[in-house]
């Protein structure tokens, strides 16, 4: 990201995808979920970046956390101010190099950002699905997953990638569909969550249960959202995503107009950025979604349906795996990824580890920071030499064959 | 690849698995990947060798040496290697015990502070060694406790460590009639196959 020519316009630059557009699969195939019930029908919405390959063995796919979507990278509109969330990670020559791989990236079942949720029209009722919207689990995400990899004609992914919820999908795909990747890349993720984890999430959700325009969920046929619960949900999300230095760093106790005014209105510069940054996830993101996804991270747990045992769960995958955490980050600290590293270890998995030394907390996964960028660029591009070699493997015993029948 | 490498390596068996204990840019463990079709991690710190490591598909953890081998269970491993690192921990006694504890074996190889040149340079010059096999000063060196043959033989006796295999070679990696005779003072460089 150095010098940048102005004018020449973002989408347009080196190092981006461009103009991305979106496409829409819908599935009729019911799908079953962990929850006892089936969703008849769905849509699901994603983005692709780059091409694939003859053998469709170059395709990654990535996994959003918690308030993420399908727009990882690129823009959608030329006067778009802000790319897609990951694009410091993909794009030519970056990390998840758009040139090598092609990169799938989908909004999760559940979601507001095109793909069915709660908002969406139930087809049985005519009506909004609201609160009736099944309860979804990172398993029914993996499901949902392979069914897009299933139409897009992938039948094994060169990685899987995800940051926080998305390595938690990651990883549950190595689980569930091991056959199906290469490799898994677990950023800044955990095996499940702690107590304080949960703490954490229970206090976002009661404070949009709690809130007067919630309609028990159906506050779509009132025309209003819980505005309030929503900014309060995001605000102490936003707290955990930073760490206590980035968040000294960035605000330290500066005053807005320095001096007190001894009141309740915004005085310092944290509490500024809290109410703003909650102010535009309100109205960007749905409440029924944000319930749902926090308790689709609460229920994560690989490690339940065997025996509590990570190691046995970590059995099954053949997959080679990248763990990173990030020091700082105190949502799922190192030793939360390090549950994960061992639990690999003792299952005698291929594994490799980084610690990034960092102050910028969680949300660093999706920064471009040198030392991250440098290992996990070096990881990609490993896996992108054995897409290579291998496709050249393939294509020389083709020729070979080829000459032995023309002999 | 350094001849202590190819020493080692010719040690180790195919289908072992090994833990290779500050491991570098991997050169050891895809060496014994490829030919001897080995199993394992590295334990490294260094960004720079993480990503050599990452790049050659060889797995690697960062974990500090110093935080103890906890994390690995009792005789996980075939082999615990460990080239040019014991001289830089924190405490080479508890590692040593470690190693053996999570490898059925271990390989240990470390500067002989013993070697001839060594006593001639502090004993004539009177100044901490300097030299290919020991190139730091004495205020920036990570080495920060070296040993000689006998130093580290004594130990392994001490505390019930079964030396299995010893080698003893000079800067050019080979041995000598003389570092044979006397290794002590005339080993560069001490390899080392324990257990207990």
């Amino acid at each position: 990201m150095s010098q940048q020519n102005p004018d020449v316009l973002p989408h347009a630059a080196a190092g981006s995808v461009g103009l991305i557009e979106p496409q829409v699969h819908h599935f009729d195939t019911p799908l079953e979920l962990e929850c006892g019930r089936t969703l008849p029908t769905y849509d699901l919405v994603y983005e692709t970046y780059g091409t694939l390959n003859s053998d469709a063995s170059n395709a990654v796919l990535i996994c959003h956390a918690l308030s993420g979507h399908h727009h990882a990278a690129g823009y959608h509109r030329p006067d778009d101010k802000r790319p897609g969330w990951w694009d410091t990670c993909i794009g030519p020559g970056k990390v998840i190099d758009t040139d090598r791989f092609f990169v799938v990236s989908l909004n999760n079942l559940g979601g507001c950002h095109g793909s069915t949720g709660p908002a969406s029209i139930n087809p049985e009722t005519g009506q909004p699905w609201g609160p009736d919207f099944p309860m979804m689990t990172v398993k029914d995400w993996v499901n949902s997953q392979a069914r897009l990899a299933d139409v897009l004609g992938i039948q094994r992914w060169a990685a899987v990638i995800g940051g926080s919820m998305g390595g938690m999908q990651a990883l549950q795909w190595s689980i569930d569909y091991p056959e199906r990747l290469s490799h898994a890349v677990v950023i800044a993720a955990a095996p499940k969550l702690s107590a304080q984890n949960i703490a954490f999430n229970e206090v976002a959700r009661q404070s949009i249960l709690t809130d007067p325009n919630f309609h028990g969920g159906r506050y779509y046929l009132h025309d209003t959202y819980p505005r309030q619960g929503l900014i309060l949900a995001r605000m102490v999300g936003h707290i955990t995503y930073l760490s206590d230095d980035a968040m000294r760093m960035k605000f330290g106790r500066d005053l807005r107009a320095g001096r007190f005014h001894f009141g309740f209105d915004v005085e310092f510069q944290v509490e500024s950025y809290l109410r703003h940054q909650g102010e535009v996830f309100s109205r960007n993101f749905d409440a029924n979604t944000y319930l749902l996804m926090t308790k689709a991270l609460d229920y994560f747990d690989p490690a339940r349906e065997f025996d509590h045992s990570l190691e046995q769960a970590l059995a099954k995958p053949s997959c080679n795996f990248l763990v990173m955490s990030f020091t700082s980050d105190w949502r799922f600290a190192p030793e939360r990824s390090r549950e994960i590293v061992n639990g690999l270890v003792h299952a005698g998995r291929n594994v490799s580890y980084a610690e990034i030394d960092t102050p910028k907390g969680h949300d660093a996964f999706l920064l471009d920071i040198p030392e991250y960028t440098k290992l996990f660029g070096a990881y990609m591009h490993r896996v992108a030499n054995e897409v290579e070699n291998s496709a050249n493997e393939t294509e020389n015993r083709a020729t070979n064959v080829e000459a032995s029948t023309d002999a | 690849m350094r001849d202590d490498l190819q020493l080692i390596s010719d040690w180790i068996p195919h289908n072992a698995t090994l833990l290779d204990l500050g491991c570098g840019d991997g050169t050891l463990l895809a060496h014994l990947k490829t030919h001897k079709q080995t199993a394992g991690y590295g334990l490294e710190i260094n960004q720079d060798n993480l990503a050599a490591c990452f790049e050659k598909g060889v797995n690697v953890l960062e974990q500090d040496l110093d935080g103890g081998l906890g994390n690995f269970q009792d005789h996980r491993f075939d082999y615990v290697v460990m080239t040019q690192a014991l001289q830089a921990v924190l405490r080479p006694d508890q590692i040593l015990n470690e190693m053996v504890r999570v490898g059925r074996e271990a390989i240990i190889t470390f500067p002989n502070f013993g070697h001839w040149k060594v006593r001639a340079y502090l004993g004539l010059k009177g100044r901490m060694p300097v030299s290919s096999a020991l190139p730091y000063e004495w205020y920036n060196t990570p080495n920060i406790h070296l040993c000689t043959v006998q130093d580290f033989e004594t130990h392994c006796r001490k505390h019930g460590i079964r030396i299995l295999e010893r080698q003893v070679i000079n800067r050019n990696h080979r041995t000598s009639v003389l570092s044979k005779w006397w290794p002590n003072l005339f080993g560069e460089i001490a390899i080392y196959r324990v257990t207990v």
